[in-house]
């Protein structure tokens, strides 16, 4: 069969199953967008590129399937890229296809070219450019199966206006495509998965610590039986938040900078860490030299590249978590488990857990722990998704609310993008209608992909914005206020002079023909909640919260997990 | 210390980018770097000598295996191999001192490739310490251009 081009591209699309695109039309995709008229495949227009970039990533975080966003050459390209930058740093599966000039014009500084696919090189899994119409359908075969397999990613895909003209011969029968350079490893070392066993069985003071890969490969389950199995506390990172039930007797919490005094005590004192779906970021691992000086650690990833990159591991296994999550328990079948071996462990934890919880001042004042607590209360955090910004709200919202099932928090982790959790959000409700989904927001970050409340409005897609709004870049404030002598450099986002807010996102948000609420008192936070939940659309609260709030507990950058400030 | 790894590549454009690229953002440091065709047209042989310790190696390999484009990497660290590179030298050379510099271009085997009334030109292959000797003894009679290919190597025996 002869087709366009442009056919093509939605033909591969259906066939790759995908419903829903995010984009912007340009003058290099008019083309691919003419058939997107005509086709399946729902198309959300953004107000923004990056808008587009981060919905597609919502939708593929809350959903597991692949996000597509679409944009024109150039500056089409170039605003999309911090949204790819996001996916590839916390391995999202996302196609970006974008518009190129025509293959004659390529490298002749045209009129909105960019070389694409040169700027994107070092933030996607792999990228093409499409110099010939036959190679359209095996490229856009190929990005599919990179984005979604191994350890997912963006993947980016720059094809010339004309070829979008062409016509070529399409296959619809052709069968899965291989890469011959790509097999990622998905069962784990045999002996490994032994030797890793039998370190577990001795341990005293073992911990698991579990990341984003566990939500990837979908091993809650199997993490949570390995858990109970063996009797060992349980610390996620940001980006596996969901992975285990937050209110699991053995979950520790979230260690790092802004975690627990239990979690980042049980890495400091444990005998043994089992990694699995874990990068040892620096955000977690503090000064690396100190970090968990007792431990022996088993690495468990299907990246190779992310062992004994920070931490040397001393039993590496490379594979997809779930499948060897149930090899190492197919291996701890038939031996004997002393589940008593870690009561003494478990009980230390507890005292701490007891004497430093999670805790803020409960005064009159309006504190941003108290709006996140309500949240939780008022939805006990069932048929939600919770997506962030980037900074204090982040962070709070990590610690305030609990999480039980994956796919249920969605953040920026790696990146640490300002303007996500908005855009995010809306690509989460495309996903999943039957949620409710709400993005607890900063007053910085909102304001960056704020012109996405057109997006909300005129799809008709509701979500929820809970504005922690201190007037303040919070975080950066946390830092001058702490370690620059409260240097408050370049962070206030008011009005110095007249101490007024702006803007009036109340106003912002009825100006969209959406709802907008403020809330200045404590007593006035639930029944705004409660509000929001009802409406039928997408509703905006700003909360007007303690300005000079802090994230606590706090590792300062470079020090040790054991050199924690307790600043409640 | 100096590795040298050789990685079977697709042979298409953007996969050098992709591969630089790599090094300098990861802050590895590449010593040289070759690219040539080898016996399946559509593969090409980078050879990479890469400067560092063995962890960052061990990265180095890894990362290099991680992409696509890579079909194979070959860290010559625990192999016997062969490598060579090839050395360019424009020397001066007046009608005094260019019999001796015949002559030790001579004792190491390298070929007189041109010649002007006031220089001459080399070509030497071998190994990286044979190509230093050599242009450590022309030094004293004047170097005015040299170029170095970049190492190649092969691993001996069985394919």
């Amino acid at each position: 069969m002869e087709l366009k081009g442009s056919e093509i591209i939605i033909k591969c699309l259906e066939k790759e199953g995908v419903d829903v695109i995010f984009g912007i039309p340009g003058g290099s995709v008019i083309p691919l967008f003419d058939k997107l008229y005509s086709s399946k495949v729902r198309v959300i227009l953004t107000r923004h590129e990056q808008g587009a970039a981060h919905m597609a990533d919502g939708y593929a975080r809350a959903s597991g399937k692949v996000g597509v966003c679409v944009a024109t050459s150039g500056p089409g390209a170039t605003n999309l890229t911090t949204g790819i930058a996001t996916a590839y740093m916390d391995s999202v599966p996302l196609v970006a296809i974008t518009g190129q000039v025509a293959t004659h014009l390529v490298g002749n500084d045209a009129f909105q070219e960019a070389d694409t696919t040169g700027i994107t090189r070092p933030i996607t899994k792999q990228n093409y450019l499409v110099t010939d119409v036959r190679e359209l359908q095996d490229t856009i075969a190929k990005a599919f199966l990179l984005a979604r397999t191994g350890r997912p990613g963006p993947v980016l895909i720059d094809i010339p206006v004309n070829i979008q003209n062409e016509t070529c011969k399409f296959d619809p029968h052709k069968k899965n495509i291989e890469i011959r350079g790509y097999k990622p490893t998905l069962k784990g070392h045999p002996k490994q998965i032994r030797n890793a066993c039998d370190l577990m069985l001795q341990a005293k003071k073992p911990i698991l610590y579990a990341g984003g890969g566990i939500i990837i490969s979908d091993a809650s389950k199997e993490l949570k039986k390995l858990a109970e199995k063996l009797n060992v506390p349980v610390t996620l990172t940001l980006m596996g938040i969901g992975a285990f039930p937050g209110d699991h007797k053995l979950f520790v919490g979230m260690p790092g900078m802004h975690g627990t005094q239990t979690a980042n005590y049980a890495i400091q004192n444990s005998d043994l860490i089992i990694a699995v779906g874990v990068r040892f970021d620096d955000r977690v691992t503090g000064r690396l030299d100190k970090f968990a000086p007792h431990a022996k650690i088993i690495h468990i990833d299907i990246d190779p590249t992310s062992i004994s990159k920070n931490v040397s591991a001393h039993i590496p296994i490379v594979g997809d978590c779930k499948v060897v999550l149930n090899q190492i328990l197919e291996c701890l079948k038939n031996k004997k488990i002393e589940a008593n071996k870690t009561k003494d462990w478990l009980k230390k934890l507890d005292e701490i857990r007891k004497q430093k919880p999670l805790t803020y001042r409960k005064d009159s004042l309006l504190r941003p722990q108290f709006v996140v607590e309500t949240l939780y209360n008022l939805t006990q955090g069932k048929n939600v998704i919770i997506t962030t910004e980037v900074g204090q709200n982040q962070m709070w919202a990590e610690q305030f609310f609990v999480y039980r099932e994956p796919r249920t928090f969605l953040t920026s982790g790696g990146l640490g993008t300002m303007g996500y959790g908005f855009p995010a959000a809306i690509g989460a409700k495309v996903a999943r209608p039957d949620r409710e989904v709400i993005d607890i927001a900063g007053d910085g970050s909102f304001q960056m992909n704020i012109q996405e409340l057109a997006t909300a409005k005129v799809n008709g897609i509701k979500v929820i914005v809970l504005i922690l709004n201190n007037r303040y870049l919070g975080m950066v404030r946390q830092w001058q206020e702490l370690f620059y002598g409260k240097r408050y450099s370049s962070v206030f986002l008011g009005d110095l002079k007249a101490r007024e807010y702006w803007p009036d996102f109340k106003k912002v948000a009825e100006s969209y023909g959406l709802i907008g609420l403020r809330v200045e008192k404590k007593k006035d936070v639930e029944p705004a909640i409660k509000e929001a939940l009802k409406a039928k659309e997408t509703c905006v609260i700003d909360f007007r919260i303690h300005e000079e709030e802090n994230v606590s507990p706090m590792v300062p950058g470079g020090a040790s997990l054991d050199q924690i400030l307790e600043l409640a | 210390m100096k590795h040298t790894i050789s990685a079977l590549v697709e042979n298409r454009p953007g996969v050098l980018a992709k591969i630089s690229g790599l090094f300098s953002a990861r802050g590895f440091n590449i010593s040289s770097l070759t690219v040539g065709e080898t016996e399946v047209p559509d593969v090409s042989r980078m050879t990479i000598v890469v400067t560092g310790d063995d962890r960052t190696l061990e990265q180095v390999v890894k990362q290099l295996n991680k992409l696509p484009d890579v079909l194979k990497v070959i860290d010559f660290k625990n192999e016997e191999f062969i490598e060579r590179d090839l050395l360019l030298i424009k020397v001066s050379a007046t009608k005094e001192t260019r019999r001796e510099i015949f002559e030790v271009a001579n004792v190491f085997r390298a070929n007189v490739v041109d010649i002007s009334l006031d220089s001459c030109t080399l070509e030497l292959t071998g190994k990286e310490t044979k190509i230093q000797a050599f242009v450590k003894i022309l030094e004293p009679y004047g170097i005015k251009e040299m170029v170095r290919a970049g190492i190649v190597a092969l691993a001996r025996g069985k394919k």
